[in-house]
């Protein structure tokens, strides 16, 4: 028994050659899978309900990728859709596939997953159920009622279950909301019975596309063959070829622990995993092992609102205040707090001495020149921008012992320069709670377009 | 001696979650990522970048010849205040880190 799966990009809307997909159809695959998701770019795309990629680049590659599904009757699974996988992004994505399929004239049988978490119920579920912070370096202590409130969405990383479940009504597509990366990879096989880690283990290869291939990209696609006791994955594209080294090097990537791929339910064990070259860029692994751990936990994710964002700025060239630069902007910062209360936050950025590392930079030695950010968060939008205004005109202005340059501290590139920079969120909730069915956190519906 | 950017074929850093920084560096020899895996300690990567030795992580991963660091974050990623959002800027301190072994 075999099952051949392509992934035709790292994400949904990163784009990939037109070839590279045609070649993947001589390949016969049996299922078009795409992880479309990740928190990578930071909580604002849960919080605030959008996408990180553009709708054209969502319209584009699913322009094609609906066309070769519909052509060779191969099903398509969307993992995470439009970025963050809640409500707004699944329904975004479904229209712009329906907007598709309507001007194609093509009829499809649609399942979509929701993963959403309604407040009431997590709150009802914190006093009877198991739940943690996740990961050792999580600093959002325990999950609390006021937490769930705070939380502008959330949803539960769903686990494969649910994409075997869609799966079984038939559909042409698959628009998932919040699943594990693996999620879209793993169904198909799972459901075929095949072995549960070595389909993680696949799944966790080409969730990322070419990125696991000899020159990587995150804009081309990858084969994977499932069988008995091995899989295999290749690039389509004959410029990439799949090697030892970029096939087991992709374990680490974006990953505390290269040996474990988990699911809810259990994990990918990929510590006695082999891997060797089959020839032709093609990469064969065995020996990945699946650990069943009984008890079921899904992750939450929430986002909640931080402020509204303002951001200056600024150059200095003159080497007296570059010297004293840290001092300085302190000074600005106490004496605009005197004058002007309220909730905000101001931070600042040293491009050129330490803006990157921060305190961990080990060499904090500007050169010739310094760019300053200032940036300025607060619930209230006018007041972020009285702040960054304020620190802006009193650094520009701050006088010291010895200055002899008075007429100003600040090279400002921008007339207006007190740039409004949106929203801003940050995660409230990264935790784990425990689940008693493997469906009850999705809501999956069948739509006939 | 020989410096890190002399004798690993890739060093890199990335998220790995948002509260975590994971930093990989690879070698072309199994051999030199055992000794750089032994010499690497928590302790020494702590006192690079001024963290506690209790909460860094060193992995040995020998399919790709490679030592696994995990950091944590000052600042979660895409918080307000962060500097690097994919945390892909975090590896330039081990670039230029003496080490007291040559390999190819």
């Amino acid at each position: 028994m075999e099952t051949r799966i392509y992934a035709p990009t790292a994400i949904l809307g990163y784009g990939f050659p037109k070839e590279s997909l045609e070649r993947a159809l001589l390949e016969e695959p049996d299922i078009i899978a795409v992880d479309a998701g990740s928190t990578d770019p930071g909580p604002y795309y849960l919080g605030e309900g959008v996408p990180f990629v553009t709708d054209s680049m969502l319209h584009r590659d699913l322009t094609l990728l609906i066309e070769a599904s519909y052509k060779h009757k191969i099903p398509l699974a969307i993992g995470t859709a439009g970025g963050a996988g809640a409500k707004p992004h699944v329904d975004k994505t479904l229209a712009i596939i329906k907007r598709i399929l309507n001007k194609k004239s093509y009829k499809a049988r649609i399942a979509v997953i929701y993963s959403d978490v309604k407040k009431q119920k997590l709150i009802e579920f914190l006093k009877e159920r198991k739940h943690f912070s996740l990961g050792k370096n999580n600093p959002l202590g325990d999950l609390t009622e006021e937490r769930i409130r705070e939380s502008t969405r959330i949803v539960a990383q769903l686990g494969v279950e649910p994409i075997m479940k869609a799966l079984e009504k038939e559909p042409d597509i698959i628009v998932a909301g919040r699943v594990v990366d693996v999620a879209v990879f793993a169904a198909l096989p799972w459901i075929k019975k095949q072995h549960k880690g070595l389909a993680v283990h696949l799944g966790k290869v080409l969730e990322c596309g070419a990125i696991a291939a000899e020159p990587g990209s995150g804009s081309d696609g990858m084969m994977g063959v499932l069988r008995n006791g091995e899989f295999e994955v290749y690039p389509v594209n004959p410029s990439r070829r799949a090697t030892v080294l970029s096939v087991a090097e992709h374990a680490l990537y974006e990953r505390t622990d290269p040996f474990r791929e988990y699911v809810p339910g259990g994990y990918a064990d990929l510590s006695q995993a082999t891997y060797e070259e089959a020839g032709e860029g093609h990469v064969v692994v065995k020996g990945t092992g699946w650990v069943d751990l009984g008890e079921r936990y899904v992750k939450l994710e929430g986002a909640r609102l931080a402020g509204h964002r303002y951001v200056v700025v600024a150059g200095v060239r003159d080497p007296l205040f570059i010297s004293r630069r840290e001092e300085l902007v302190d000074k600005a910062i106490e004496a605009v707090k005197e004058r002007i209360r309220g909730e905000y936050n101001v931070y600042v950025h040293f491009y050129g001495a330490n803006a990157v590392m921060g305190d961990r930079e080990p060499n904090p030695v500007p050169g010739h020149e310094l760019g300053i950010i200032i940036e300025v968060v607060s619930r209230d939008r006018e007041l972020a921008k009285t702040i960054a205004g304020a620190v802006r005109s009193t650094l520009l202005h701050l006088g010291w012992p010895g200055r002899i340059t008075t007429a100003g501290n600040l090279a400002l590139p921008f007339s207006p320069s007190d740039l409004y920079a949106g929203k801003t969120y940050e995660w409230s909730i990264w935790h784990l709670i425990e689940e008693h069915d493997p469906l009850e956190f999705s809501s999956i519906k069948v739509l006939e377009v | 001696m020989a410096r890190l950017i002399d004798v690993a074929s890739i060093i890199r850093s990335k998220n790995a979650g948002p509260f975590t920084i994971t930093i990989d560096i690879l070698f072309r020899e199994k051999e030199c990522a055992v000794k750089a895996y032994s010499y690497l300690t928590p302790e020494r990567i702590a006192s690079l970048y001024k963290e506690n030795p209790s909460r860094i992580e060193v992995i040995l991963y020998e399919p790709a010849n490679a030592v696994k660091i995990n950091i944590p974050r000052k600042i979660p990623a895409g918080h307000p205040g962060d500097t690097d959002v994919y945390g892909a800027q975090q590896h330039a301190p081990l670039l230029e880190h003496e080490i007291p072994f040559d390999c190819k």
